[in-house]
């Protein structure tokens, strides 16, 4: 790679070790993928929890804050594992939760703003068309990229705390205009209106699609998408196709119009969506034991206008005996449900509100299931269906009434 | 009879030169998705590699599932020394390239031939980041 006279000079350690090991790792990632250069960002975005990190993680975070490792742009975090008011009522290990307090006390102590949401695209920072950023979890990328017109590849941890200390990223991927150009077209038949409806549209296009340089490009969408049904879209495209980015005409910056959105590229292929599509990909899932005994609204964290449809279809209701409900969302949001009364009506009908965490990577979560004795997970999330399965659950994507419902009667319905 | 064994030049590389035993999957792979971190076992249900254990084998996947995990997870899951010696896959993501330089750990993508038609579980390979191939050494027993 092409270095400037700045990172020559990380690079030979006169801004510390921890930037000279950092901007050296970044090197070995931008060379696997043929970048010629370094290109600055603006702001990063982390995960970092100790069931993803592991001791390992733990012990490279002490040994990098050690080196006097700070960073340079502001730099945010994605969910965590634990919310510590839940440990116990979880059966979450102490011992963990004593570890992710360290994790985050290494982290403040590197300058990373420990904020601890995966929807920082809604509620946080909105980088604007050309921006330069390093970004992760999938489902954040794929909205920078998407809906903002900024530019980001998927980073992980120790790619955006590299990315946030050396305050650039490897030029490859998202960054060039070459691979933001869409590769096929996926023509709407019919309108989508719940999020479940949109996330089973990411599953769709994302399943025989994988690839993470695939780029589709939506054409004829109807109604104008929200915020939060891009969210679910994006993150289903991101979980099924491993995708980073898509276009939508008339709605997404880079997409006045199809040939726009492909930039010269002939498309490989055209899909067409239609209602009996989207009613397949509920009718898909096996019932298991028919129970509902846990539902989830999680995995994105749920916005402030989630929160606000969920507490009107739980009022005045109670999850049923044996039903347990979760819903997740970030600090900012929850305190913003606590003033407009929100909680109170989720609260009142049984549901559990956890701060700062995202249910697939609750600690112990395995455990958790056998404890309680979970079978199916129900939600109204097509992320959370596909990424869940290495702890064995059989999950199934619902509409979001039809979750709600679920979990007053605790049976699918 | 070296040379009746097949070969596949690989598109783009990095890490050391490792041989192992193959394990082939004919479906695409994310250490959050599918893997059981503490075991090393692939536990999702339906996977084509349900039930089997990466340590120590060189996984060839047609794709990346996902996601941002691995990026931490590969390197714990060396360190729990539950890791393969080398992912080979048909198309990946930044961050399993991210993860494995991270972690120290081989990684390839693209082929210039199916591995899927030419090498089964349990072949004696080798993966050459340097020369950009994977060479059979010996069929499975």
């Amino acid at each position: 790679m092409e270095l400037d006279t700045e990172e020559q000079a990380i690079l030979r350690g006169e801004q510390g070790v921890a930037a000279q090991e950092a901007l050296a790792y970044q090197i070995k990632v931008g060379e696997f993928f043929g970048a010629r250069r370094f290109v600055p960002i603006s702001n990063a975005h982390m995960m970092g929890d100790i069931e993803v990190l592991g001791d390992s993680g733990l012990d490279y975070l002490e040994c990098t804050a050690r080196k006097l490792a700070r960073c340079r742009v502001p730099v945010t975090t994605n969910a965590r594992c634990i919310d510590f008011d839940h440990v116990d009522r979880l059966g979450q290990d102490s011992a963990e939760a004593q570890k992710e307090r360290k994790v985050i006390r290494l982290l403040r102590e590197m300058n990373v703003m420990t904020t601890d949401t995966c929807i920082n695209y809604q509620t946080l920072y909105q980088p604007h068309l050309g921006e330069h950023v390093a970004w992760g979890d999938t489902g954040t990328v794929i909205y920078a990229n998407s809906v903002f017109g900024a530019r980001s590849n998927f980073e992980s941890g120790p790619a955006a705390l590299a990315a946030a200390i050396t305050g650039r990223t490897p030029e490859y991927g998202f960054h060039l205009d070459v691979h933001r150009r869409g590769s096929f077209v996926v023509e709407m038949k019919t309108e989508l209106h719940d999020l479940a409806e949109w996330g089973a549209l990411g599953k769709l296009v994302g399943e025989p699609n994988q690839d993470y340089f695939a780029v589709p490009v939506f054409a004829d969408v109807r109604p104008s998408p929200s915020s939060d049904q891009l969210k679910h879209l994006g993150a289903a495209l991101a979980s099924y196709g491993s995708m980073g980015m898509f276009h939508m005409v008339g709605v997404t910056p880079e997409a006045p119009d199809v040939a726009a959105a492909l930039g010269g590229n002939p498309p490989a292929h055209t899909m067409t969506i239609t209602r009996a599509d989207i009613d397949g990909v509920f009718s898909g899932y096996a019932p298991g034991d028919g129970s509902g005994s846990l539902v989830v609204f999680s995995g994105p964290q749920q916005s402030l206008f989630e929160l606000r449809t969920l507490s009107a279809m739980f009022a005045g209701r109670k999850v049923a005996s044996g039903t347990q409900v979760f819903v997740t969302t970030s600090n900012g949001v929850r305190s913003a449900a606590a003033k407009l009364g929100y909680l109170e009506a989720l609260e009142a009908a049984g549901v559990t509100l956890l701060e700062g965490v995202c249910f697939y990577i609750l600690q112990n979560l395995s455990s958790m299931r056998v404890a309680n004795g979970w079978t199916n997970l129900v939600s109204n999330s097509a992320k959370i269906v596909n990424i869940i399965g290495a702890h064995k659950f059989n999950t199934i994507l619902r509409r979001t009434q039809d979750c709600v419902d679920i979990a007053v009667s605790g049976r699918l319905q | 009879m070296t040379g009746e064994l097949p070969t596949i030049r690989l598109r783009r590389a990095t890490g050391d030169a490792v041989e192992g035993e193959a394990l082939m999957s004919s479906e695409g792979f994310s250490p959050r998705y599918d893997l059981d971190r503490w075991s090393g076992e692939i536990t999702k249900a339906g996977h084509s590699l349900q039930g089997r254990n990466i340590k120590g084998r060189i996984c060839f996947f047609p794709t990346a599932k996902g996601g941002i995990a691995a990026g931490w997870a590969f390197s714990d899951i060396k360190a729990k020394n539950i890791a393969p010696l080398a992912f080979v896959f048909g198309v990946t993501n930044p961050v399993m390239v991210q993860g494995a330089v991270f972690a120290g750990i081989t990684l390839t993508e693209g082929w210039d031939r199916n591995p899927q038609t030419c090498i089964h579980t349990g072949d004696w390979v080798r993966v050459d980041p340097t020369r950009k191939l994977i060479e059979v050494l010996r069929r499975a027993s």
